[in-house]
């Protein structure tokens, strides 16, 4: 168990353990976790660490479950929240796959639709193409254990067309310090831009 | 208010619980649950919320999808009869137009208006909506043609099985049928013809535009139904195809 590297091409990938969910290429039976296709997949490519081996997730914004499903290979428990009705179709089938991962059809910006179901978390994972993303993190701070982490995807174009994209992700950091201690900021580029992740901890 | 396992452990207990919309005041469900003893384990404790939050979200996610077709198309149709009365009232007031003492003129200015905003409305809801039921198809049609689409095909999951030839022509039956008797040749394109890439392309290579726009709505179909995540790749692939079509028609 756990979030594994793998070698492929001439670069290393991170890979787990599990069975694949779309076309995902298997690297000495590890699936591999391509940057390209995830932006936690980025994020792990861009060296942040991000602890989710056997931690309890909430993931905000799950879509078609495609990330989802490498967090709840290798994590303790993933409840998983997705708002469009296509997506969380496909959603409940990865769910089926995985034994710990728990599909929440529910709007991110309502935590009260799933606060009787959602644990502490040790990970609060948001990738939400909704305004107001800042917002978001800040109401669902209540499920961050102290010291927990969060790490918000920022989409600069999905907040306001035209500031600069280091303005946008600026703002959203600056708003989250409401509840959280903001660590860093990474830009997301080259696999995917206009896009970064604000990485913070929660602090009562 | 409190835990989802407080009056029973299946999916109906965890449905209601999710609508009273409250939840515990701490948030150690899992190690509550043992210590009160409704489950033996923690394990036991994540299967049965695995179990309950599958068919809660099964159930919910079936309902909206029906929901969410259900508006869209009913938003398409109204949108069609509001064009058709906008352009009869057009019509009308042309006709009128030297007769403007003994005909209610500005009643009838204020209906048109009225029927704009109408449209208007629509359209903005059409655009707001069509992207959530099926991404990748409002993506490479526009909104309106997509939501056309799912309409004629009386479903997404309807529209996600057929074969592209006959999404081609959905929308041109009459004109099929015709063919089908053996008074017409085959109709080349049905609502796709609003597409821009099929009434943008020379009549000479328009069959063919539209045989490949409609290959690839059906790509994208069938990615919204089975699938679900936006594939802005799809787009450029059909710009390309579409692109090569048209050079060839130049050539």
């Amino acid at each position: 168990m756990g979030t594994k590297w793998v070698e492929m091409d001439g670069e290393r990938y991170p890979a787990t353990e599990g069975d694949t969910v779309r076309d995902e290429r298997v690297v000495d039976g590890l699936r591999v976790w391509h940057p390209r296709r995830s932006k936690a997949a980025a994020l792990l490519v861009r060296g942040v660490d991000l602890p989710v081996d056997d931690a309890r997730v909430l993931y905000l914004g799950a879509g078609a479950g495609t990330t989802p499903s490498y967090f709840a290979d290798v994590a303790r428990a993933v409840y998983a929240v997705e708002f469009a009705p296509s997506p969380a179709s496909r959603l409940v089938d990865v769910a089926e796959t995985r034994g710990r991962l728990f599909p929440l059809f529910a709007d991110a910006r309502n935590p009260s639709e799933y606060s009787s179901v959602v644990e502490g978390v040790d990970v609060l994972y948001q990738d939400v193409a909704t305004r107001g993303q800042a917002d978001v993190a800040l109401e669902n701070a209540g499920f961050v254990r102290d010291g927990g982490l969060a790490c918000v995807v920022v989409k600069a174009r999905s907040e306001d067309v035209t500031a600069e994209p280091e303005e946008k992700y600026e703002e959203v950091a600056e708003k989250m310090k409401e509840e959280y201690e903001v660590e860093k900021v990474v830009d997301l580029s080259p696999f995917y831009d206009d896009h970064a992740a604000v990485v913070a901890r929660r602090q009562r | 208010m409190g835990s989802w396992f407080e009056h029973g452990t299946d999916a109906d207990s965890l449905e209601e619980s999710m609508e009273e919309k409250g939840g515990p005041d701490t948030r150690n469900m899992s190690a509550d649950a043992v210590e009160k003893g409704i489950f033996e384990t923690r394990d036991a404790y994540y299967d049965a919320l695995h179990e309950a939050t599958i068919e809660v979200a099964r159930r919910r996610v079936d309902e909206a999808v029906d929901t969410a077709e259900r508006d869209v198309v009913n938003a398409v149709r109204t949108l069609e009869t509001l064009n058709e009365q906008m352009n009869e009232l057009d019509e009308r007031g042309r006709d009128w137009e030297e007769d403007t003492d003994r005909v209610p003129v500005e009643e009838v200015k204020v209906a048109h208006e009225a029927l704009e905003d109408a449209r208007d409305e629509t359209r903005e809801f059409l655009e707001d909506r069509t992207p959530e039921l099926a991404p990748n198809l409002s993506n490479l049609a526009g909104p309106v043609l997509a939501a056309r689409l799912v309409g004629l095909a009386g479903g997404l999951d309807e529209l996600a099985r057929m074969p592209s030839s006959t999404v081609q022509v959905l929308g041109a039956e009459d004109a099929l049928f015709t063919h089908l008797r053996g008074d017409a040749p085959s109709p080349k394109h049905g609502a796709i013809y609003v597409h821009p890439y099929v009434r943008g392309t020379g009549a000479d290579e328009r069959g063919s535009a539209a045989r490949a726009v409609a290959g690839k709505l059906t790509i994208a179909a069938r990615i919204d139904r089975y699938a679900g995540d936006l594939r802005p790749e799809l787009a450029d692939e059909m710009d390309e195809k579409v692109e090569r079509i048209r050079e060839r028609g130049d050539g």
